[in-house]
């Protein structure tokens, strides 16, 4: 049984008065995975959104001690950091449990510009939980596309929809052979929770990404953040599922829809309700550019619905 | 563990506010029907910003930055946002 929403912690690691946009995905988000982590935990950043809602310094809008990395490293920055701990304990320099290794870490630094030492920290095993809060594009430096945006979006640097879908590295994650690997949304805090929780518990690297719908690059209103969330869930454009020791499981919705017993709704009214693919909405060959949105959409669900019949 | 010594010190500190007093980016703000309110939570689990009491569903405008998905998902409608004067 999923958490409730009644039975989750009263801790609060994200404070008040921070620095994000109004109706931020992220912060939402990161308060629920700090109610499954608790305050023993470290958190590493590299330059996103997450970094400026930290706010101005001396003051500090998230509850753990933060480090602030370059974009390449946070995989190989967390699997210091997890090592120093792990030595300082056999050292009797750190008593009690080992503190959570954690990065928050956006689409561009988990699909793009982080991949290398994130692929690396997996192979390794390293004990760490990598979250990318994945808002389909560089929000932070004005919305230039990343490998997690989804084709026929529009960016500052694909002024007519990109052409790419997007990549699947929740998948790509799971194939560096990792203990746990979830994919999760801010409209299903309880699943979200549960996840989370499973994955501080699991020795190892653990992968999380959260669908964060961001009202700044994604162009809808900003008290809609919610409402866009579970829109991408019931379109199957973003599927929730975990794997733990390489067996996936889909999680409701989405396992409805992968077992058939739901139909995904189409993808139009999805994108109608986002400013980011109004041009292509407008243009001459609309009708074949969303009929190759749905297209990838339907291909990753046939995808992974074999894909997680593989079980060896 | 080693005292912190001044190397070691972090240079910010866990504290409200740290982007400001962010109540002032409101444009509109959220006002409670407490008669409509089923104590249900679920603004509180949503809000981004951490300002609704889980209890009394109560919100501090010191930092409240009126984004409005409280009222989106208030299932009872107890919830409106009015602009601010
Ligand atoms: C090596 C390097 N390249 C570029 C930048 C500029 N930069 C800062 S934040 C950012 C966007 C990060 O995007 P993402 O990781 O998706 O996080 P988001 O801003 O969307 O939260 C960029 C490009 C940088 N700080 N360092
Ligand atoms: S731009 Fe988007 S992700 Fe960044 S702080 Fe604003 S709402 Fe959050
Ligand atoms: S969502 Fe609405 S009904 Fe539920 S606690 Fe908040 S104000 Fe009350
Ligand atoms: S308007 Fe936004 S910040 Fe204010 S209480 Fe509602 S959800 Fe929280
Ligand atoms: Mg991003």
């Amino acid at each position: 049984m999923t958490t409730s929403i009644k039975q989750l912690p009263d801790i609060e690691q994200v404070l008040s008065g921070n620095g994000a946009c109004g109706g931020c995905p992220a912060t939402m988000g990161l308060r629920v995975v700090g109610k499954a982590l608790g305050s023993n935990a470290i958190m590493l950043l590299t330059p996103s959104c997450a970094v400026a809602s930290m706010g101005m310094t001396p003051k500090l809008g998230y509850n753990w001690p933060c480090i602030n990395i370059c974009f390449a490293s946070a995989g190989s920055s967390a699997s210091g950091i997890t090592h120093a701990v792990e030595i300082m304990q056999e050292k009797g320099r750190l008593q009690g449990e080992l503190p959570t290794v954690f990065t928050w870490t956006g689409d561009g630094g988990t699909y793009d510009i982080g991949f290398q030492a994130l692929s690396a920290a997996a192979e390794r095993n390293d004990n760490i939980i990598h979250f990318c809060y994945n808002n389909e594009a560089y929000s932070n430096t004005g919305v230039q596309r990343s490998g997690a945006t989804p084709r026929g979006c529009f960016t500052t640097t694909t002024p007519t929809g990109k052409r790419q879908p997007k990549k699947n590295l929740a998948l790509l994650m799971l194939e560096h052979n990792i203990p746990y690997v979830a994919t999760a949304n801010v409209a299903y805090p309880g699943d979200l929770y549960d996840k989370v929780v499973k994955a501080k518990n699991t020795p190892g690297t653990k992968y999380i990404e959260i669908l964060a719908p961001c009202y700044l690059g994604w162009q809808f209103d900003m008290s809609e953040t919610v409402q866009m969330s579970r829109a991408a869930v019931r379109c199957g454009a973003w599927l929730l599922w975990e794997a733990e020791n390489g067996k996936i499981n889909f999680n409701n919705p989405s396992a409805r829809i992968i077992s058939g017993k739901k139909a995904a709704e189409p993808v139009d009214e999805y994108l109608m309700n986002q400013g980011r693919f109004n041009r292509l909405l407008k243009g001459p060959d609309a009708t074949q550019r969303i009929a190759e949105i749905q297209g990838d959409i339907d291909r990753e669900i046939a995808f992974m619905r074999e894909r997680a019949k593989i079980t060896v | 563990m080693k005292a912190v010594t001044k190397a070691y010190r972090p240079i910010s500190w866990p504290m409200k506010g740290a982007g400001g007093d962010t109540g002032t980016w409101r444009t509109h703000r959220p006002v409670v029907d407490i008669q409509k309110c089923t104590k249900c939570q679920i603004c509180w689990i949503y809000c981004p910003e951490a300002v609704i009491d889980r209890e009394e569903s109560i919100v501090d405008y010191r930092y409240c930055k009126g984004c409005g998905v409280c009222a989106a998902e208030c299932p009872t409608g107890a919830i409106s946002m009015v602009k601010e004067e």
